[in-house]
């Protein structure tokens, strides 16, 4: 008996939210008085991972497995779980770990929940709560099998240290024939993901056109955030279908999210409202966002946002 | 090519969630239910592989008769027939389970589901369909083109996208990108009297176990009011997010 939890890496780096899991499985590990096991896969130092609660670090280093393959790494996570009598598996949200989750779950014969937000309020019965109906409720779901598979939402349980030793140990995972290959990735370099923001500064069609983006770019770069979008900004292609968030687009759960212009129609609001600190710049005190926000300014953002800016630079200069 | 669309019956996504029984149930009192947004950018996806390539479209359902409305709309866009495996749908597993049976009962080369379903967001059953059949999975798909058996298709990535070749038979959780939003077809006159004469078939469920129950539902706890700041006081909202929001 363990718990098992995959912590996801890119490039034999680990994304933060492998550090978020590992918080989280230490948790379950503890209530359930037994042993946390981490999976990584070619990653260069797996040791980081002892500051979160690991307990043994699994490591598999297979050239194979060097670009993810979701039925290759389910299959590598089954084999672990299989071989270390893990009886709860966790995963994060990633879209790789929502892509793999899935397959874990039919391959382990396992129960699973996903978009989980907190510990298990009970063991036995085995109770997570998680998120449902686009961020407008949450469902207490109980997992009946032996067998748990948890999908952890993203920055939910946040990173909580905990060090320990850990014991470090090499797994050979056999590596089948792959079903989906790859044949090559098309990723901006050097851009904050919105995956992996923060912070994400979003605006709307209130800013007029594409060639009004320049300041939203400068308040993402002192922010170090990612650069988002409302959805008529990207149907009217004045920026990347990526950069569109909301019930369609792209999930935003950060822990804050500035929207410049964007009147905050319900589809918006649902692919946002996860995200902890909400703050909305428009000049229309009525429009909705008003209401789903936690700070607003009523003004002009051709106005405002310059200004922001430049005090935002006088405040880093102080506290940096 | 056959291929099997999945349509989830959903609340519309301006309904308001309440829960009922003690919030052991949600309250479907006065909501209006939809075809998944997600499910209709595949389901277009799939008539354009009709029109351009040629392909035989089956929806399927797994919920009581009062999902037929949805199924219905669903033939009215202009799939060939529907499926409703008359069950009440329990967890991601079991609807999988459900939707496996059919499929492989049909003999489908494709099977097409939205990403995730915007009630319960799971994001689960194309998958589990996809490793219940041993089929190839692409999920978060933008683009896919089929040319024999051989597919190519992009999906996102965090902070960009892959291309991947695979071959049929496949199963896609696709997403808007699929087809553009703009392109997403509605119902005509003509498509909703075609979809009375379209057959509708009620499969018996094969009484897959479930791995999940739901307990109870809760709301968001309520947010308090939003904070106003003066726009000339830039320096007011700055202290707040760095002192109280401390995000900053």
């Amino acid at each position: 008996m363990s718990v098992l939890v995959y912590a996801s890496s890119s490039d034999g780096k680990f994304k933060k939210s492998a550090f978020e899991v590992v918080s989280y499985g230490k948790k379950v590990a503890e209530e359930l008085g037994t042993k946390l096991i981490t999976l990584t896969i070619n990653v260069n130092d797996a040791t980081e991972l002892q500051n979160y609660g690991a307990d043994t670090i699994v490591s598999v280093n297979n050239a194979a497995l060097n670009e993810f393959n979701a039925k290759e790494y389910a299959s590598v996570i089954q084999q672990v779980a299989e071989s270390k009598e893990s009886k709860v598996v966790v995963i994060d949200s990633s879209i790789d770990g929502i892509y793999v989750g899935p397959l874990v779950s039919v391959a382990l014969n396992a129960g699973y929940a996903s978009n989980v937000v907190d510990a298990p309020s009970s063991t036995n019965p085995f109770v997570v709560k998680r998120k449902a109906f686009s961020n407008k409720g949450f469902n207490n779901t109980e997992i009946t099998t032996e067998n748990k598979v948890i999908g952890l939402a993203k920055n939910s349980f946040g990173i909580h240290e905990n060090p320990v030793t850990a014991s470090v140990e090499n797994f050979e995972a056999s590596v089948s024939e792959l079903g989906v290959k790859s044949t090559g990735i098309d990723k901006a370099v050097g851009k904050v993901t919105i995956a992996d923001a923060d912070v994400v500064v979003s605006a709307g069609r209130g800013l007029k056109g594409p060639e009004n983006w320049g300041m939203v770019e400068e308040l993402a770069d002192i922010l170090g955030a990612a650069t988002a979008c409302s959805k008529p900004v990207s149907d009217l292609g004045w920026r990347p279908h990526g950069e569109h968030v909301g019930q369609t687009g792209k999930p935003v759960a950060t822990n804050l999210y500035i929207a410049i212009g964007i009147s905050g129609a319900i589809q918006h609001l649902a692919g946002i409202n996860a995200s902890k600190v909400k703050v909305v710049i428009n000049t229309d005190p009525e429009a909705p966002f008003f209401k789903a926000a936690d700070y607003g300014i009523v003004g002009d953002a051709f106005e405002v946002v310059p200004n922001l800016i430049s005090k935002l630079k006088d405040f880093k200069a102080q506290n940096s | 090519m056959k291929i099997l669309v999945c349509i989830s019956h959903v609340p519309d996504t301006t309904s308001k969630i309440n829960f009922t029984d003690n919030d052991t149930n949600f309250d479907t009192n006065g909501v209006q239910f939809v075809i998944n947004p997600y499910d209709e950018f595949v389901l277009t996806r799939a008539m354009w592989f009709k029109e351009k390539q040629g392909a035989a479209i089956t929806v399927v359902n797994v919920g009581s008769a009062s999902t037929e409305s949805t199924l219905r709309k669903a033939l009215a866009i202009g799939a060939d027939n529907a499926i409703r495996v008359n069950a009440d749908p329990k967890d991601g597993m079991s609807v999988a389970k459900e939707i496996a049976a059919v499929a492989k009962d049909g003999g489908y080369d494709l099977i097409l589901a939205g990403k995730e379903s915007s009630d319960y967001n799971g994001q689960m059953v194309p998958g589990m369909v996809a490793a219940l059949l041993n089929y190839n999975f692409v999920n978060g798909c933008v683009q896919m083109d089929v040319d024999g058996t051989s597919v190519s298709a992009t999906r996102e990535i965090d902070g960009g996208s892959e291309s991947l070749q695979t071959s049929l038979p496949l199963v896609v959780g696709g997403q808007k990108g699929i087809v553009e939003e703009s392109d997403l077809r509605i119902p005509n006159m003509r498509g909703i009297t075609m979809a009375r004469k379209k057959p509708l078939s009620v499969l018996e469920s094969t009484n897959p176990d479930n791995a999940t129950n739901s307990v109870s539902f809760e709301k968001p706890a309520p947010k308090g009011a939003v904070k106003l700041v003066d726009a000339e006081n830039i320096d007011e909202l700055i202290n707040l997010l760095h002192n109280e929001a401390k995000v900053i």
